[in-house]
């Protein structure tokens, strides 16, 4: 399940120091040299002291790769790279309180079964979605539960990692040649 | 780590920590926030602090004194208006890449955040013009802080960092430990080129029948004179230089072609176009050097030697890029590249020098600005350091000043700061105090930080201004007349001050001249006074700057004095 960006966005992962104020200054470039993030997901890494950024930006190849180079140059972040082109697992997770009366509630269940998505949360007239996968099955999920009336929705930005070598001393990200 | 077992209050630990950076002068402007530092700064009797009187004069002094000296330029300043003052200087010094290292003081920590007097967040609002910036919490970070500042400033592209220090930090006692080494895993400044990409920039060169080189800002920061020389001569290429670029090459060179451009001499630029190779060395490919860039140079391979990753293919896509300090880079091509002769090519730009004589000044009984520069350059032979401010003036001092020695030139490029002129200056004299420093001021500019010439005179320093006074904003005269249908407004002031006058309350030997045939004279008798001189050269306002390609376009419409 190897989401395909939409054209004319890419991928940009970027290693950084936990600093205070790092996102603002990750975030004041892109505003200062007119890139557009069309996604943020930042957590930690795996290494202590480091958190991991994943930007999807507007933009062709050269551009992209200008953001990645200045993303670099700032002195917290460690590294940055444009991985559009390898080849790439890439993940966001919804939450979404739709209206669920006991009449609708199997329906309903039945739709979040097809998504392979979890009923976290029921209330009296409402139940919290939780859904996982690329935005195109959370997109389609959303567009089927609107009959139900969806309240609110909080999706978080896409986290994506390229995909393990499959070849013993291969490079992650290089399976597949595009 | 070396512990020294000392503990001291965080204004201690900045001074020692400036004492091993071998800071010698700081400028600065003391406040509330701030005055902890000051109190102390008395026991440190090694670093001589020059009390300015506005802060962005200490900002601009500091870059002039970095440019000058090679060495980091260290300004003061308090919490909030004493800081925000420091921003046109910090924004200038990061354009043209000047390392400056800023030490501002903040409110004390537990106001931080309540709008306290005369509090500003100022390592938000530095974020766009600094290389880096830091806000110390603690006087235990302050010695590593400022070590990976100046670390940070003075490494691989130069630019501003800021420290920001709360008022109580300064107060907190703390173990002082002077870090050996600095550990900044996001930074690693470049240094030698990758070999591969120089021995393809060594085929290319070898292969151009016309190449060029564009000698940028990066050769004077990476002192790569003597390399740049060696490798123009071995190769026999002509050597454009930028605006910031000037002084990297002599003037006087056979080799050399001056400067390209929206304002530079007609046969620099026309060698850009014609080229069949660009060797860019420490250049970014400005706007005011392109122009339009779907047509610059298209006829040309380009070659781009930078220290900044970021800066290949940015404005103009090149076919070698070579990642890495501009000496280091030379040093590698120069034994690479086949010992060449042009005849052809150097007879062909001699030619467009005769049939474009950018340089030649119109017949007129007039003082004009190109006068004044022309003799400054002919009475110097080009040895004076010589400082601008930015318009009409600084074109012809661009144009008509040749250096004959290494790093003499020093002006806002990337920014256009009017009023860089005047502290900057300063900041030069203080690092070259037995070198002759000129000013080519504009009687715009210099009205913008003239309060400098209190601390000029205070500290003695012998700078000499000569005011190119059109009782106008040139450029800005020049554009409405060309670009805005002669709609003259907001471009001539009704009232200057008498600079006569006004260098004699501050003290300083005030001179005027009008007349073409004084002008000699007026410079030598400046250069002869030990102090300060303010020259007041009254020049013709209505005199445009030319050759000129207007924004945006290309050599195709290039325009030149009818002469």
């Amino acid at each position: 399940m190897t989401y395909k960006p939409v054209q004319g966005s890419r991928t940009v992962i970027a290693l950084v120091q936990d600093k205070p104020g790092v996102l603002a200054r990750v975030a004041g470039l892109f505003r200062r040299r007119g890139f557009n993030i069309a996604s943020l997901a930042v957590g930690h890494s795996e290494k202590r002291g480091l958190s991991r950024m994943a930007f999807i930006v507007e933009g062709d190849a050269e551009t992209v790769g200008q953001v990645a180079k200045q993303l670099d140059k700032l002195i917290d972040v460690v590294q940055a790279d444009d991985i559009t082109d390898q080849d790439v697992v890439y993940r966001e997770m919804a939450l979404v309180r739709v209206n669920a009366q006991p009449s609708t509630r199997t329906e309903i269940l039945q739709l979040v079964g097809i998504f392979r998505a979890d009923i976290v949360d029921v209330g009296a007239e409402a139940m919290i979605i939780e859904a996982t996968g690329d935005a195109d099955k959370i997109d389609s999920m959303i567009t089927l539960l609107k009959p139900f009336g969806v309240r609110e929705v909080m999706r978080t930005g896409r986290v994506a990692m390229p995909r393990s070598a499959l070849a013993k001393g291969g490079r992650d990200g290089f399976n597949v040649k595009r | 780590m070396a512990k020294t077992g000392r503990t001291l209050t965080g204004g201690q630990i900045v001074c020692e920590s400036l004492l091993r950076e071998g800071v010698e002068v700081v400028f600065g402007l003391p406040g509330g926030a701030i005055l902890p530092l000051y109190g102390i700064l008395p026991q440190y009797r090694k670093l001589q602090h020059i009390l300015v009187r506005h802060e962005q004069g200490a900002a601009h002094a500091a870059d002039g004194y970095a440019r000058a000296s090679g060495n980091v330029g260290v300004c003061f300043a308090t919490s909030g208006p004493g800081a925000t003052n420091l921003i046109t200087g910090l924004a200038t010094a990061s354009m043209d890449s000047s390392p400056v290292v800023a030490i501002t003081g903040q409110v004390a920590r537990s106001a931080i955040g309540r709008d306290a007097f005369q509090e500003t967040d100022i390592t938000g609002a530095t974020l766009p013009v600094t290389k880096h910036n830091f806000l110390v919490m603690h006087a235990s970070d302050i010695a590593r802080t400022i070590k990976e500042a100046f670390y940070i400033a003075r490494t691989g592209r130069p630019g501003p960092v800021l420290v920001d220090i709360p008022r109580d930090v300064f107060q907190e006692p703390a173990e002082f430990v002077w870090p050996e080494t600095v550990d900044l895993p996001g930074y690693v400044p470049p240094g030698k080129g990758d070999e591969a990409a120089v021995e393809k920039a060594a085929q290319l060169i070898n292969s151009a029948k016309r190449p060029v080189i564009l000698a940028g800002h990066g050769v004077t920061i990476s002192h790569a004179f003597e390399e740049l020389k060696t490798f123009a001569e071995k190769a026999q290429i002509p050597v454009i230089t930028t605006l910031l670029g000037i002084g990297s090459f002599p003037g006087r060179h056979v080799l050399s072609l001056g400067m390209p451009g929206m304002h530079g001499v007609a046969w620099a630029s026309l060698a850009l176009d014609q080229a069949d190779l660009i060797v860019a060395v420490g250049s970014r490919f400005d706007d005011r050097i392109t122009g339009d860039t779907k047509k610059f140079a298209t006829r040309s391979r380009k070659i781009h030697i930078d220290v900044d990753p970021a800066e290949i293919n940015k404005n103009i896509h090149v076919d070698a890029p070579v990642v890495g300090n501009a000496r280091d880079v030379l040093e590698q091509l120069i034994p690479l590249v086949n010992r060449a002769s042009r005849p052809e090519w150097l007879a062909h730009l001699d030619a467009l020098k005769a049939d474009h004589p950018s340089l030649r000044i119109r017949e007129t009984e007039k003082l004009l600005g190109q006068h004044v520069v022309k003799a400054l350059n002919d009475i110097t032979e080009g040895k004076a350091l010589v400082v601008t401010g930015v318009g009409q003036h600084q074109m012809w001092a661009a144009q008509h000043y040749l250096p004959s020695e290494s790093n003499v030139w020093f002006t806002s490029g990337g920014l256009g700061t009017m009023g860089f002129e005047v502290p900057a200056a300063m900041g030069v004299q203080v690092a070259q105090l037995d070198k002759i420093v000129w000013s080519v001021a504009g009687d715009g500019g210099f009205q913008m930080t003239m309060s400098e010439l209190a601390t000029i005179a205070e500290n003695n320093l012998p700078v000499k201004f000569a005011i190119l006074n059109n009782n106008s904003l040139g450029m800005i005269t020049q554009w409405q007349d060309l670009f805005y249908n002669k709609g003259f407004y907001a471009n001539a002031y009704t009232r200057n001050p008498d600079f006569v006058k006004l260098a004699e309350a501050y003290g300083i030997k005030g001179i005027r001249v009008t007349k073409q045939e004084e002008v000699n004279a007026a410079i030598r008798a400046a250069q002869k006074h030990p102090g300060p001189v303010i020259v007041d050269f009254r020049i013709e306002a209505s005199e445009h700057v030319y050759p000129m390609i207007p924004g945006g376009m290309s050599i195709d419409e290039l325009i030149e004095e009818k002469l």
